[in-house]
């Protein structure tokens, strides 16, 4: 894929397909954690990095494995079509790659591994990233001229990146007013959840106004 | 433990400790779904089925389960279950399966189903964890019908696909919010619902 339509697909990513804004993925810990900024932007670094590695790794398993023309498919199975495994297989991969990252990140960046640490195995059920491989699954499927495609690896990383900022941005910006917050006064029945939950509506709202921007 | 009454068990979620507006649970997809009220329905009936049948089998496979490995078991269990799920919509109510899209593969990673599974199914009978995902998976579709109903009947003046509000309206000037098929709505929606809800409940109301 050309220069220009990786920098659209980074971009829509980010502001158009926002994970939170767009397609409420990763609402779970994005409600739960979004209190104070430093653990907000924690969390959002972990959940890009996750992203970042388990995305190109289901592109591979997706197009090789389990669509019925992909090379190790026809070589070792002669074309069967497995895409209905497609859930187990993700998530197995998300699980295992939590894991062995959580791992890596213990092994040589114990401080890293100390501010990331509590949020790495919450990872595993966020559903911001195997939101992410199901939606990349579909686009694999989509038409090359389409500029949502997904056609080669690049691709999955530029789309991981560009989701992971996304969610990163939404958090950020969330946990950001949730401090100021503490100090107005907010009717008693809206405290807490459904205060926050306006929020992100008006937040969602603004975002509206990206979609339709195109590069 | 002091051992809990099955009618406890059911009733619970569907009130007092809604798994949506009080637990903050598997909010992502009780919002996405909500544009209208069949996507919702079928999305809230599956849900209740795979919680029920995760409980129960985690529920039964609870003493057997090496505790360092249960998220990955239950993932797998559950993953399991929504590809049944998954595969029976496309093949009997192929439309809505297509609306669903991605989100009945999210069933997977819905909290709800975790948080059940690691904070019940765990530690109680199957039968009692069976009852529990059946409360759970309804309240949990109780809240995606309300917002369904509200977001269908004002952004586009249907319910269940029928045209409620009558073409006298538009002719006088009424037309539909589109605004309400948009997804900030949701999220507003579900907000005035915790409000009304923490309203006639002043236990749940925060500091």
């Amino acid at each position: 894929m050309e220069n220009a339509n990786l920098i659209s697909l980074f971009v829509r990513s980010i502001f158009v397909d926002n994970m939170i804004f767009a397609f409420f993925l990763g609402m779970c810990s994005y409600l739960a954690v979004s209190k104070d900024v430093k653990t907000g932007l924690g969390l959002g670094a972990a959940v890009t990095f996750v992203l970042l590695v388990t995305l190109p790794v289901n592109y591979l398993l997706q197009t090789q494995v389990l669509a019925a023309d992909g090379g190790f498919n026809t070589a070792v199975l002669g074309g069967v079509d497995l895409s209905f495994l497609s859930f187990i297989l993700f998530i197995a991969v998300i699980a295992g790659i939590v894991q062995l990252v959580e791992m890596i990140v213990e092994k040589f960046s114990p401080s890293l591994y100390a501010s990331l640490g509590i949020f790495l195995p919450l990872i595993a059920v966020n559903c911001a990233i195997m939101g992410a491989s199901l939606f990349m699954q579909q686009r694999i499927g989509l038409d090359a001229t389409d500029p949502k495609f997904i056609g080669s690896v690049t691709d999955a990383v530029v789309y991981a990146l560009g989701s992971g900022i996304g969610w990163l941005l939404a958090i950020v910006a969330l946990a950001a007013v949730r401090e100021k917050m503490q100090y107005s006064n907010v009717p008693p029945a809206l405290r807490g959840l459904g205060i926050t939950f306006i929020v992100v509506g008006l937040m969602a709202m603004s975002f509206m106004c990206f979609s339709g921007l195109n590069i | 433990m002091a051992k809990l009454k099955d009618k406890d068990v059911f009733v619970g979620p569907l009130s007092l400790n809604n798994p949506v507006t009080v637990q903050v649970l598997g909010i992502c997809s009780a919002l996405a779904v909500t544009a209208q009220l069949v996507p919702a329905l079928v999305m809230g009936l599956s849900v209740t089925i795979i919680t029920a049948i995760a409980n129960v089998v985690i529920s039964l496979l609870r003493n057997t389960i090496p505790n360092r490995i249960r998220i990955i078991v239950q993932l797998v269990v559950v993953a399991s279950l929504v590809t049944i799920v998954s595969e029976v919509l496309k093949a009997f109510a192929y439309d809505v399966a297509m609306t669903l899209s991605v989100y009945i593969g999210l069933i997977i990673t819905n909290c709800i189903l975790m948080g059940r599974l690691e904070a019940f199914a765990m530690q109680n009978s199957p039968w009692q964890s069976f009852l529990d995902g059946v409360a759970n998976g309804l309240g949990y579709a109780k809240i995606l019908v309300i917002v369904a109903f509200f977001r269908e009947l004002l952004g586009s003046g249907k319910l269940f696909g029928f045209q409620i509000i009558p073409d006298s309206f538009y002719e006088l000037g009424y037309s539909n919010n589109g605004l309400m098929l948009m997804p900030p709505m949701a999220l507003i929606i579900v907000a005035c619902i915790i409000w009304y809800e923490r309203a006639h409940n002043k236990d749940l109301q925060e500091k």
